[in-house]
């Protein structure tokens, strides 16, 4: 027998546990992608069924209603309208939360309107009990005209059920449940006389929502049955009324709740975590938490992954026949990855952290608390969360911004969120920090260097509300202001959809950022290791004439050649040709390299000095480290990584916009190269301008 | 002066009666806020706004300029 392929969509309001039923019919067997040219997430998972079936399980972006006002929402309504996309579900199946089934069941009805097989799944039956609710199902799949799965998620119970509901796919009805062209009868059944072969239903999205519909000439429709935007929606809001009419008149019969049974701790923790000092100061202690967790607990993995890779280094130099190919493995591509791994650790705490906050439900609180701050800065409450998860990566924190509804506040949001500190500046900061700040503690128990990473950190997110501020005044943007956050019930986080949010994104995270490095580490070793003319091809000569008074030993000979090579491999030539740019900002030719490689991703300075502080040595960080110490500015005499310096190093680390990936993801986002361009000119131009004071003023 | 959701005080409940749609946004529509149904302030965040309320059973947060365009009539408590 062979197997049949079908296709499952899978659909609800946020906060139903839809992803968790995703997660259990699928287990880790998913696809995390992107729709074509848009920045929506595209998850597919795929589940073995009874009977020889194969499932496609496609979790669509968490959506109200199928009327759109956001990209992710139009996915949805794009992939329902078109009946030959690939992903077209032979079966659809709505989630919804057993005490949230009044509000959830208006898509239900929507969806059953556009004649789709449709399963009704009741998630969180766990919590029935605690709640006092009773379900009459043989009543409600009769109404509803479905089949129903009562469901736990959380437990796994009814998971089996489900599956077997989507088997006999083809028994599911499929005929709308209840008749919304009551509203304005006369109008919908001009439509449908018009176009008889059409789902009165679908036509009436095509009206209302703006989404690419193939099959149809909108210009057509549009002109015989457009009205007003004002009356348009007033048909909205009676066919919305009219939904919930029938959810009423269907649950006052098949949903009981006896409010006496009912426990809620939601109320007693609301009042605590959104009080007006208390809610303040356990949000702050939670960030606390999580920085410093994310700095002690982290070191323990990345000073292992550091002396792994060190070493690996040095066993590929030594056990492979020498070559140019094992250069290139042992001096190019090794440290290149381990500059990549060894932000593991670091991205999958903070993605650990953020995870739990938003499935607790936590997350909306603290957008309920920082809204009116926030909105002094032209910011929203709902900014909160990006700017926090800015500092584990700009790219999903921009992503982040899209449930903003306010475009200026969400565009101010987009353009600030690069200053908060990403992980990708954590390397850059270590290391000069190790360099130029003593390791000191201040009364005793202020670990100095400590003191000055958070130091950076406040500064991030002070420059990231300064210039929304200042972006709040200049941004002539009118836009409708509206805000409406759900605020979600309590819940413990589930293990397994954290640890998969956790390993998916830090695989995205890894596999994107560690193409770019990887790339740029080859060819940086590639300019690195050649150059034109005499200077580099014949550096073995010139040095022993430079020399020939002073006797050298083998090893000084080596290094001195090195040093000559690189200066005139190509990568010299380029430095040198940029330094009086940067020397007034205290940087030698080899920091210009280091800074212009890190325009692609910022990551990439640590790597990069290891690369160009010499070709031909094992690096592990400490070596890079004691490099970076011995060298000496041979016109002053002084240290290279001085005081002043390295305040000039860190700052323009702090505010340049060097990450290609925001660059792009901002451009995808805002749909113009205008945002991007500002964001690249003027953090750069900042960065330049604030080293340059800092190191004239320290030096 | 006319009660708006903006006018209650916190664990006061409330009918919907009318609104301007053209200042609602539809989301909130589609969350239950639609005429005759009941409404109860739950929480006011510090400062004043935004607002938490269940409405219709969703628990949401909306922005004072929005309370401030949706009227309202409070329920009496049982007395």
């Amino acid at each position: 027998m062979s197997i049949q392929n079908i296709n499952v969509a899978l659909i609800g309001n946020p906060n139903t546990g839809k992803t968790s039923v995703f997660n259990q019919l699928t287990g880790l067997n998913q696809q995390v992608g992107n729709y074509p040219g848009i920045t929506v997430e595209k998850k597919i998972g795929f589940c073995k069924l009874p009977h020889n079936i194969k499932a496609n399980i496609l979790d669509l972006p968490g959506t109200y209603s199928l009327n759109a006002s956001s990209m992710d929402e139009s996915v949805v309504i794009e992939l329902l309208l078109n009946k030959n996309d690939k992903l077209y579900p032979d079966v659809a199946v709505v989630v919804t939360d057993v005490e949230n089934l009044k509000r959830n069941l208006l898509i239900y009805t929507q969806i059953k309107d556009l004649e789709i097989p449709t399963i009704l799944v009741i998630n969180m039956s766990d919590r029935m009990e605690s709640k006092g609710i009773t379900l009459d199902i043989p009543y409600l799949e009769e109404k509803l005209k479905t089949k129903i799965a009562l469901v736990s998620s959380r437990k796994g119970h009814g998971i089996e059920e489900l599956k077997e509901l989507i088997v006999s796919y083809k028994t599911i009805p499929h005929e709308p449940c209840m008749n919304a062209s009551v509203i304005d009868e006369e109008y919908f059944q001009k439509l449908q006389h018009a176009f008889p072969n059409q789902l009165l239903y679908k036509l009436w999205l095509v009206i209302t929502q703006d989404v690419n519909f193939l099959n149809l000439d909108r210009n057509e429709i549009r002109s015989t049955f457009t009205k007003s935007h004002s009356e348009l929606k007033r048909l909205q809001q009676k066919e919305t009324i009219k939904r919930y009419q029938f959810i009423n008149d269907v649950l006052k019969e098949g949903l009981k709740v006896d409010a006496s049974m009912a426990k809620d701790f939601r109320a007693q923790l609301d009042r605590v975590l959104t009080h007006k000092v208390w809610g303040y100061v356990i949000f702050l202690a939670i960030l606390f938490l999580i920085f410093q967790s994310i700095f002690s607990w982290s070191t323990i993995p990345m000073d292992f992954i550091d002396s792994t890779f060190a070493s690996l280094s040095s066993w590929v130099a030594q056990e492979l026949p020498s070559g140019i190919l094992t250069d290139l493995l042992s001096q190019g591509i090794v440290p290149g990855i381990g500059g990549v791994i060894i932000f593991i650790p670091q991205i999958a705490f903070l993605f650990l952290f953020i995870s739990i906050l938003e499935e607790s439900g936590y997350m909306s609180r603290v957008v309920f608390l920082m809204d009116k701050i926030m909105r002094k800065f032209g910011l929203s409450g709902k900014s909160v969360v990006p700017l926090i998860s800015g500092t584990a990566c700009a790219i999903p924190a921009i992503m982040a911004t899209r449930n903003i509804e306010n475009w200026k506040e969400r565009l101010i949001t987009i353009l600030v969120t690069p200053f908060t500190t990403c992980s990708a500046r954590l390397p850059v900061y270590t290391i000069i920090i190790s360099l130029v700040i003593p390791d000191e503690r201040l009364f005793g128990f202020l670990n100095v260097q400590g003191l000055a990473l958070m130091l950076l950190y406040l500064l991030g997110f002070g420059t990231a509300i300064l210039s929304a501020y200042i972006l709040n005044k200049i941004l002539k943007i009118s836009a409708k202001t509206y805000f409406v956050v759900e605020m979600p019930s309590y819940k413990l986080p589930l293990f397994k959809n954290v640890a998969i949010n956790v390993v998916e994104k830090t695989k995205a995270f890894v596999v994107g950022a560690g193409k770019i490095i990887l790339a740029i580490s080859v060819i940086l070793w590639f300019l690195a290791s050649y150059g034109p003319g005499r200077d580099f091809n014949e550096a073995e000569e010139i040095v022993k004439e430079r020399f020939v008074n002073t006797p050298l030993d083998e090893t000084e000979f080596e290094n001195e050649v090195a040093s000559q090579k690189l200066e005139n491999s190509y990568i010299g030539i380029m430095g040198k040709a940029i330094e009086p740019a940067i020397s007034p900002l205290g940087y030698d030719w080899k920091i210009g390299i280091a800074i212009i490689s890190s325009f692609a991703a910022r990551e990439v300075f640590v790597g990069t000095l290891a690369t160009i502080y010499s070709v031909g040595d094992s690096d592990n960080e400490a070596t890079i480290k004691t490099k970076m110490q011995n060298e000496i500015n041979p016109e002053t005499g002084q240290k290279i990584f001085n005081f002043a310096s390295g305040i000039s190093l860190l700052l323009f680390y702090a505010f340049a916009m060097q990450c290609a990936s925001t660059l792009a993801i901002t451009k995808k986002e805002t749909n113009s190269w205008k945002w991007p361009a500002m964001q690249l000119f003027l953090m750069s131009g900042l960065a330049y301008f604030v080293a340059l004071f800092a190191y004239q003023l320290l030096k | 002066m006319q009660n708006t959701i903006h006018t209650l005080k916190k664990g006061e409940k409330a009918i919907i009666k009318d609104f301007d749609i053209e200042l609602i946004p539809l989301k909130l529509l589609e969350m239950g806020c639609l005429p005759g149904n009941l409404v109860e302030l739950l929480q006011i965040a510090p400062f004043g706004d935004p607002l938490y309320l269940d409405i219709n059973g969703s628990h949401v947060a909306i922005r004072v300029e929005t309370a401030r365009e949706i009227e309202v009539e409070l329920i009496k408590n049982n007395l």
